[in-house]
């Protein structure tokens, strides 16, 4: 029972590690440009279909790979806020943005499944077969990279939100469009990076994901409602907030897997997000605004 | 009654007894895509209803759709009914529906516009595995109905018109709420809740309400497709495309507009309907789907309707202006130009 | 006789900004009061503590010497205190009736024995009467003839003008106007000025927070002046714009001591 409860409790802080990665970027997104990028799931599905490509036809090591799928993946970010976001005007602006997100994903599933069909894939790796031992227990390699390259990147967004210039921009972007423009900053150009870093990070989390489970494009379903719930239970727009909410509702989910039944582990996710907005509408760290439009 | 009444009325009468007349054309593709289209009208004037009217864009639509395509299934099934009375379940579905929309909706609207959004996405999702894991709802495998014994000819007739007075059902229905006191507290909500809260607009009561309406509205329809398709599966019962294609519809006609949604589902249904017949690479229809929301959101964002009405009031106004302008083309000012440059025709020689 | 609006002591921070100090200000019924100070000294948010929309820290408001503190907004309004805000708010996409008919409607309702619960809702909007009264205001603002367009067609001047229109239909006792003249030209200002003289003749009491000096002085009967969220002094235009402290209020008391204020 108690190696039971370590190894759920291990897959959970890792797993929820690697989500996190993905929710940070999500909610770096809501709170500099105040939209919901939808598409961040099958985003994560398409880093993983590009690694694994590298993987299986060139034979690149995963890790080598991400410095061609992130950089790859940042331009998508920026071209997809520039062409289908930046566009919008108007007082719905969230929630056509909301909706031209959801677009860009279902033409991102569609095309994927044109090209690689609907067959599970797994990207191959070594690191996923060989393990390390940890007090009796056996971890593999992956969970601990995929970790680590998880705490990595968070940091580095980390510096740079509060150490350059361009972090100071973001972070005033976040609290007022207008009073960022004033002070001139590109507002622009900060939104568009802001994007590419946000969609950069779903490589890594793609990677990791890919390595560790089998995946077709239907997976960005699956994805985008948890990383939605996670950002939710942290407080839309906290980073702080969607680590934490991360791996405590992976740890949760795998706990469940474990000790009841895996088909309901998903389930209790979201129940746990209804309950969340029943009692704290603003999330963990979420700030309780006024009901603004 | 003034002329453009006349002819509003007149056009309308013209298109139900079009509509009424499709099924005696004998042609079943015809009436089966009809069908759809007739359904697609309905479910996107309900969804107006509530998303278009308060600005909530619910993308959970489809849990009242499968919640009542799944009550007619396990009833039917389990009393093994056959024959005509099947249709009387429907109001039934519709009523479960409703019920499910009142705790839905207590949670979910307790929030902000975008995170409301992504809680019906996530309850959505909460449904669809909850309809793939369940036994009573059969599970992944879903459930099918006991043989109906009806001619195959004339099958989808009764569906055909239970759907027309559905789709006409919810066009009273928003017209009356439209320019009732609760459409315009609805309204008023889309444009300043905390204004609308402030000035005494029992703002969740009257969003719940809206809510509830067209949850039962879809709910029946759900029902009705339930026994049209023969069979009642999660993930068709609970599509997220049926949520984008009825949102694509009603922002291509206009959201938030009274006429907008019938005109979108007009517009696209027939095409979808067909394709979806045509086009056996589902995965195609996807990229297309995408991509033509995409264009509305981008090039048309008000819809057609919004955008037309403009363009006419623009032109009448541009008419008016002509006919405020002296014959010779030149605007009235005269003295103070006098001097500075060329007037137009009068000028230098 | 006890004042129509009173608050006493409200204090209200936000983080480490104290935004009011233990605030109290009196409203005599049938005034015209003005409500004056600096950039910050918390009048707009005196205006939202009396309103409801926020809660206050300690203190309390009363009106008529009924205690209204913390009461949400629609039930401050519901009591007959109306607000308009300096950033003016109208539902846009509406047209200007409609938006008068939004602002009636609980007034419709609270006519009804009972409290009107089980009310027909899909009712047409705005009954005859409703219709009437609000083309009445209408015509008093003088946006009549706009009555059938949206609000987010009118100009800035205009939509205060609907702003003060559809807070009058409900006939509120007290009317609380945040910033009226801001941003209009002057001739609208005359306009204004004299329709709040004309509604406080009917009987209407009115609290204006104003910047405009020369509005607020040939308007008002009583001026109090914010200071650092504290009511420094309060009286008739005439004795405020000799004081001494409304002066240090504005222009900080590191002013050199022989400039005397304009007599």
């Amino acid at each position: 029972m108690g190696s039971r409860l370590f190894q759920a409790l291990v897959d959970g802080v890792l797993g929820g590690g690697v989500y996190g990665l993905m929710a940070v970027g999500l909610t770096l997104i809501f709170g500099v440009l105040d939209i919901i990028n939808i598409a961040q799931g099958i985003l994560v599905v398409l880093g993983s279909y590009l690694s694994f490509v590298l993987a299986t036809h060139l034979h690149i090591n995963v890790f080598l790979g991400l410095l061609i799928t992130i950089p790859a993946m940042f331009i998508l970010g920026i071209a997809i806020q520039w062409f289908f976001i930046r566009p919008l005007r108007g007082r719905e602006r969230t929630s056509m943005s909301l909706l031209a997100s959801y677009s860009v994903a279902i033409i991102i599933e569609g095309v994927l499944y044109q090209v690689f069909g609907s067959n599970f894939k797994q990207i191959p790796t070594s690191y996923f077969n060989s393990t390390v031992q940890v007090f009796g227990y056996y971890i593999p390699y992956i969970y601990l990279l995929g970790f680590a390259l998880a705490v990595l990147f968070v940091v580095a967004i980390y510096l740079l939100l509060y150490r350059t210039q361009f972090g100071r921009s973001v972070r005033a972007t976040m609290q007022d469009h207008t009073a960022a423009r004033l002070v001139g900053i590109d507002v622009n150009r900060v939104a568009a990076v802001t994007f590419g870093i946000g969609v950069a990070v779903t490589a890594a989390g793609g990677m990791v994901y890919g390595s560790i489970n089998a995946f077709n494009p239907n997976s960005g379903y699956d994805l985008i409602s948890r990383l939605l719930a996670i950002i939710i239970l942290g407080g839309m727009g906290s980073i702080a907030g969607a680590l934490a909410a991360s791996v405590i509702m992976i740890t949760l989910e795998s706990m469940v897997d474990v000790f009841w039944n895996p088909s309901w582990s998903v389930v209790v996710f979201y129940a746990v997000l209804v309950l969340v907005l029943v009692f704290r509408p603003q999330g963990l760290f979420g700030r309780r605004e006024a009901r603004a439009q | 009654m003034n002329p453009a009444a006349v002819a509003r009325t007149a056009g309308v009468v013209a298109l139900l007894a079009v509509a009424a007349a499709v099924p005696l054309a004998s042609n079943v593709t015809l009436t089966h895509v009809g069908v759809f289209v007739l359904m697609y009208v309905g479910a996107t004037l309900a969804w107006n209803i509530f998303s278009g009217y308060t600005g909530y864009i619910s993308l959970g639509a489809a849990v009242f759709f499968g919640c009542g395509m799944y009550t007619v299934a396990i009833i039917t099934k389990h009393l093994n009914l056959t024959g005509g009375v099947v249709f009387a379940l429907f109001p039934v579905g519709a009523v479960v529906a409703g019920l499910v929309a009142v705790p839905f909706g207590l949670i979910a609207l307790r929030v902000r516009r975008h995170t409301f959004v992504v809680v019906t996405i996530a309850i959505f999702f909460i449904f669809q595995l909850m309809a793939s894991n369940f036994s009573f709802t059969g599970g992944s495998a879903g459930i099918l109905p006991p043989f109906l014994n009806w001619d195959p000819n004339t099958f989808d007739e009764p569906f055909y018109y239970t759907a027309l007075l559905v789709a006409v059902a919810a066009g009273v229905l928003a017209w009356l709420i439209w320019g009732s006191r609760f459409g315009l507290q609805l309204r008023a909500i889309r444009d300043d809740e905390d204004r609308a809260r402030g000035l005494g607009v029992r703002a969740m009561r009257v969003k719940l309400a809206a809510f509830v309406i067209s949850a039962v509205i879809i709910g029946f329809l759900g029902g009705l497709y339930f026994y049209f398709q023969q069979e009642a599966l999660p993930e068709f019962a609970f599509n997220p495309f049926f949520d984008l294609t009825i949102a694509l519809m009603a922002f291509i006609g206009g959201f938030g507009t009274l006429w907008g949604p019938v005109l979108g589902a007009l517009l696209l249904e027939p095409y979808l309907g067909y394709a979806q017949l045509q086009i056996s690479n589902s995965y195609l229809a996807e990229v297309v789907l995408g991509a033509v929301f995409l264009a509305v959101i981008l090039f048309l964002p008000r819809g057609i309707l919004p955008t037309v009405g403009e363009m006419i009031t623009k032109w009448r106004a541009a008419r008016a202006r002509r006919a405020a302008t002296p014959a010779d083309g030149h605007p009235p000012e005269v003295a103070a130009a006098a001097g500075s440059g060329a007037t137009g025709g009068g000028g230098v020689r | 006789m006890t004042a129509l609006l009173r608050t006493d002591g409200v204090s209200k921070a936000f983080g480490g900004v104290q935004a009011l100090d233990g605030c109290s200000i009196e409203v005599a019924r049938g005034s015209i009061a003005g409500l004056i100070g600096p950039n910050g000294s918390g009048k707009t948010t005196l205006f939202n503590m009396i309103t409801g929309y926020g809660r206050v820290d300690s203190g309390d408001v009363y009106l008529n010497d009924t205690k209204i503190t913390n009461l949400a907004p629609d039930k401050v309004f519901a009591l007959g205190i109306g607000r308009t805000f300096q950033l003016t708010r109208v539902f846009s996409r509406l047209t200007v009736m409609e938006n008068m008919i939004v602002a009636a409607h609980h007034k419709e309702r609270a006519g009804r024995p009972g409290g009107g619960r089980v009310r027909n809702p899909f009712a047409r909007a705005g009954g005859p009467a409703t219709r009437r009264r609000a083309m009445e205001l209408l015509e008093f603002t003088g946006i009549a003839r706009l009555a059938g367009d949206r609000a987010e067609t009118l100009s800035y001047g205009q939509r205060k003008l609907l702003e003060l229109s559809y807070v009058l239909i409900a006939d509120p006792e007290i009317i609380l106007l945040d910033e009226p003249a801001g941003g209009v030209n002057p001739t609208l200002i005359g306009t204004i000025a004299d329709r709040i003289r004309e509604l406080n003749r009917q009987g209407t009491t009115f609290l204006i927070v104003e910047h405009n000096m020369e509005f607020v002085m040939g308007l008002c009967d009583q001026v109090t002046v914010l200071d650092y969220g504290n009511a420094v002094v309060s009286g008739p235009p005439d004795v405020i714009r000799n004081d001494r402290r409304v002066l240090d209020a504005y222009l900080g008391t590191a002013e050199a001591d022989d400039d005397s204020p304009a007599a």
